[in-house]
């Protein structure tokens, strides 16, 4: 029972790492078909603002409250990396929509550009101009519809740009001369360190479960709850699905495909920033973290059957509790007395490299015989 | 256009001065009578840059203060030491192309570089080809004996094997179960190779081993694997690499893996640069073996670490591989002394037999063209440095492990022609 249920709770923790990193894949290549290489990045991102937030978080006026540095920083990567989204949507995706070869080359470049860019700007500016994008995105957005509509919206436009460059800059330079580790660029890994009360173990039914692998779980359940509830139950979320259906009608019925566009690809990009907090509790946060998680993201998706949650729900679970079993030869200890030549081939793989191939292995030969993965698409956008 | 002709002559009277001063205020360093050019080749970008840049800074430093004390010295000249830096870009096909260009173009005497096992290895053939002469500063697997490198780093036996002793005769988990988690690649498996045969010696158990692929940081099966296998704690040996330490050490403290639990890792690839990254509150306790170690108490130890911070800023720290790096250019330079010439040959039989007072202590350059080398035990403290707890003599290099199973019985020897790279003991 109990190797059972520790079993279970390791194939759980693996499986909601690797859900949490793909949610947002989900959506983005799931709904709109979009093959984002840059969304490892964007998870690395949200890592980054982790690091930044605690750091903020142990100067004088905040130090108070730095036990719930960990809760702030989620919404901040969900802000952070969504606006970088919106801003690669905006810029390079949107002319790239139709054309998967082009996007894959330019979203890598992207990765390229911002793993060099946590390289070689002081992460202090960095925020700085992720605060001014912040502003110059959505400061506009905010005016009255009069203004909008009247001939001088341009110089609002130009004007609150401005504004946000100058706060940009202001930000950037009160952070670096207050936070010392902040005001010079370094290609050197950082640490998150978790606020004392996630740390250590909790103890269910006997058996002693680590506190920042709950954390995880919790911010996955969290996460793939809101998103299903905001495709389902929300206005916009009905657009998204619409759009996802059948682009020519929804946009012939009034609904604007441009804006379900930036706002489906914020909140993919923006779930890859939650996970990039969910994956700083785990190890370093440095700039090849995201590249480290990408192919597992794609591997879920795929596997779970392109534009279906339940199904990228599934395949992580899946993919964690077999690497749970697997790596750790879990098998051996359930089966203890199985004959010999089962149990050598078992013991082979029974390290996490190993563990590696035969999962990869096991996917392909899924694949072969169900190509479109677990939950297929159905209906007319499939014949398209 | 006056104002800036004018500006313009200001300019380069200024620069005039300043170089006039510059090679005033170098005293003796102001009067070489002829330059030579050496090259270093380390990785200045990509996922090594980190750790590389470091041994970069190391060998300048030595460099600098070579020619602060009036250069090489080779019949009756005194030469000043310039160096080209080459960039091997943390690709290994790019450390032999780099070496070929430095030896060709260049006709640098000798070149300093590398880190990991993959660049050494493929740089040798282009050494041996042209029969130039490569310093490596790296702890490594050993199994490897070329008459065109010069090792400067710890073989096995000068570090993990008295680890492992330590661990199983004197540690507080002494007589305890090992269980060998590295990642996966030449250097944790060669070396847990030797670790198991030693264990075996030494009458103990290894009751696991795992490898984590590069780059992969997922530690939960490896974390259930160790509580299978060692569930009263034991000893645990850790050659993972990079970043996947922090991954490794976070994940088992909150899985419960701590020194006050019963679980006692020794790191062979934790120095003081790493500790500071990992952070010290999840090594405290744990241990580690070097043969230098910025904790040091000798007047040698504590000089480099103060002209390091001098020249690179207080906050740096010196660690194992800097200190083989700085030893090297120095072996270097009197071994071209002693033969007279910058000339490879001369200079190879001259190296062998050198002795130089390293930070760490004593050091001599073997036949086998590695350095003999005190090897020290240290516990990682709060303040992220190492308490020394033990220190053994001068241990002799073994190019062949006597442990591991295919280099049992034989030894490399330079200075003598039938021998060579590998003869039976």
């Amino acid at each position: 029972m109990e190797l059972l249920l520790d079993s279970l709770f390791n194939g759980v923790a693996i499986g909601s790492v690797l859900l949490v990193a793909a949610l947002g894949l989900a959506i983005v290549f799931g709904l709109m078909g979009v093959i984002n290489l840059a969304h490892g990045e964007l998870m690395m991102l949200g890592a980054y603002t982790t690091y930044v937030t605690q750091l903020i978080f142990k100067l004088p006026i905040l130090k108070p409250f730095y036990n719930s540095y960990i809760i702030v920083s989620i919404f901040l990567a969900f802000i952070v990396s969504g606006v970088v989204g919106i801003l690669l949507e905006k810029t390079i995706i949107r002319k790239l929509y139709g054309s998967p070869l082009e996007t894959l080359l330019a979203t890598w470049g992207v990765s390229l550009i911002l793993q060099q860019f946590v390289r070689s700007v002081p992460l202090a500016y960095g925020t700085g101009l992720v605060i001014s994008l912040l502003i110059g995105l959505f400061l506009p957005t905010t005016f009255p519809l009069k203004i909008k509509e009247s001939i001088n919206f341009k110089y609002f436009k130009f004007s609150s740009w401005i504004f946000a460059a100058l706060t940009g800059v202001l930000t950037g330079s009160l952070i670096s001369s207050s936070v010392s580790k902040l005001s010079r660029a370094s290609a050197r890994n950082v640490d998150v360190t978790a606020p004392s009360w996630m740390r250590g173990q909790v103890e269910i039914i006997g058996t002693a479960f680590p506190k920042t692998r709950l954390m995880i779980i919790v911010i996955t359940l969290i996460s793939v709850i809101a998103i299903t509830l905001f495709l389902n139950q929300s206005a916009w979320g009905m657009r998204i699905r619409a759009v996802t259906q059948n682009r020519q009608m929804s946009d012939c019925l009034g609904i604007s495909t441009e804006k379900v566009d930036i706002i489906t690809f914020g909140i993919g990009s923006g779930l890859a920033g939650v996970a990039g907090v969910a994956v700083s509790l785990l190890g370093s946060v440095g700039p090849n973290v995201g590249g480290n998680y990408i192919v597992g993201c794609f591997m879920v998706v795929v596997l779970g059957g392109v534009g279906n949650l339940l199904g990228t729900v599934l395949a992580s679970f899946g993919i964690g509790i077999m690497t749970d079993l697997i790596g750790a030869g879990r098998l051996l200890s359930i089966w203890p007395d199985m004959p010999l030549p089962l149990s050598n081939t078992i013991n082979f793989f029974a390290t996490t490299s190993m563990a590696r191939v035969m999962i990869f292995a096991l996917i392909v030969i899924f694949l072969q015989f169900k190509p479109t993965g677990l939950f297929p698409q159905k209906g007319r956008m499939v014949e398209n | 256009m006056r104002i800036s002709r004018r500006i313009l002559a200001g300019l380069a009277t200024a620069s005039l001065a300043v170089t006039a001063t510059s090679c005033g205020g170098g005293g003796t360093s102001g009067s070489f009578d002829d330059t030579v050019t050496v090259g270093i080749l380390h990785s200045l970008s990509g996922t090594m840059a980190i750790s590389e840049s470091t041994l970069v800074d190391t060998e300048k430093m030595a460099i600098e203060e070579i020619n602060a004390a009036g250069g090489v010295k080779v019949g009756g000249k005194s030469y000043k030491i310039e160096y080209i830096v080459e960039d091997g870009a943390s690709d290994w096909p790019t450390f032999a192309e780099k070496s070929k260009k430095l030896i060709d173009q260049d006709g640098v005497p000798v070149v300093f570089g590398g880190w990991t096992s993959a660049s050494r290895k493929a740089m040798l053939p282009v050494y041996e080809s042209k029969d130039a002469f490569l310093y490596y500063p790296i702890q490594y697997e050993a199994q490897e004996c070329s008459n065109n490198i010069f090792y400067t780093g710890a073989t096995p036996n000068q570090q993990s094997e008295p680890a492992t002793d330590f661990m199983y005769k004197r540690s507080p988990a002494a007589g305890g179960d090992f269980f060998l988690v590295g990642s996966d690649y030449v250097f944790p498996r060669t070396s847990n190779t030797i670790t198991k045969a030693q264990v075996k010696q030494l009458g103990g158990k290894v009751v696991g081993e795992d490898y984590l692929p590069l780059g992969n940081t997922e530690v939960a099966p490896i974390i259930s694997k160790i509580k299978k296998a060692l569930p009263e704690g034991g000893i645990i040996i850790n050659t993972l690499n990079g970043d996947q330490n922090v991954a490794f050490f976070k994940q088992i403290q909150d899985a419960g893996i701590t020194p006050s639990s019963g679980y006692y890792v020794m790191n062979y690839s934790i120095a003081e640069e790493e500790i500071s990254t990992i952070g010290p509150e999840f090594l405290e306790g744990h241990y580690g073996a070097w043969n230098y170690m910025m904790s040091i108490d000798t007047p040698a130890s504590k000089k480099f670490a103060k002209s390091f911070k001098k020249r690179w800023g207080s906050d740096r720290v010196v660690a194992d591989p800097q200190e083989s790096a700085y030893n090297m250019v120095y072996l270097w330079k009197q071994a071209v002394e002693d033969a007279g010439t910058f000339d490879d040959n001369a200079v190879r039989e001259a190296l062998v037999g050198q002795k130089f007072d390293a930070p760490q202590g004593p050091v001599e350059v073997m036949p086998n063209h590695h350095l003999s080398q005190t090897v020290r035990i240290g516990e990682i403290n709060a303040e992220g440095g190492f308490t020394i707890l033990e220190e053994t003599g001068v241990v002799l290099p073994q190019a062949w492990n006597q442990k591991h199973p295919s280099s049992k019985g034989f030894a490399c020897d330079w200075t003598d022609p039938s021998k060579g790279e590998k003869y039976k003991l």
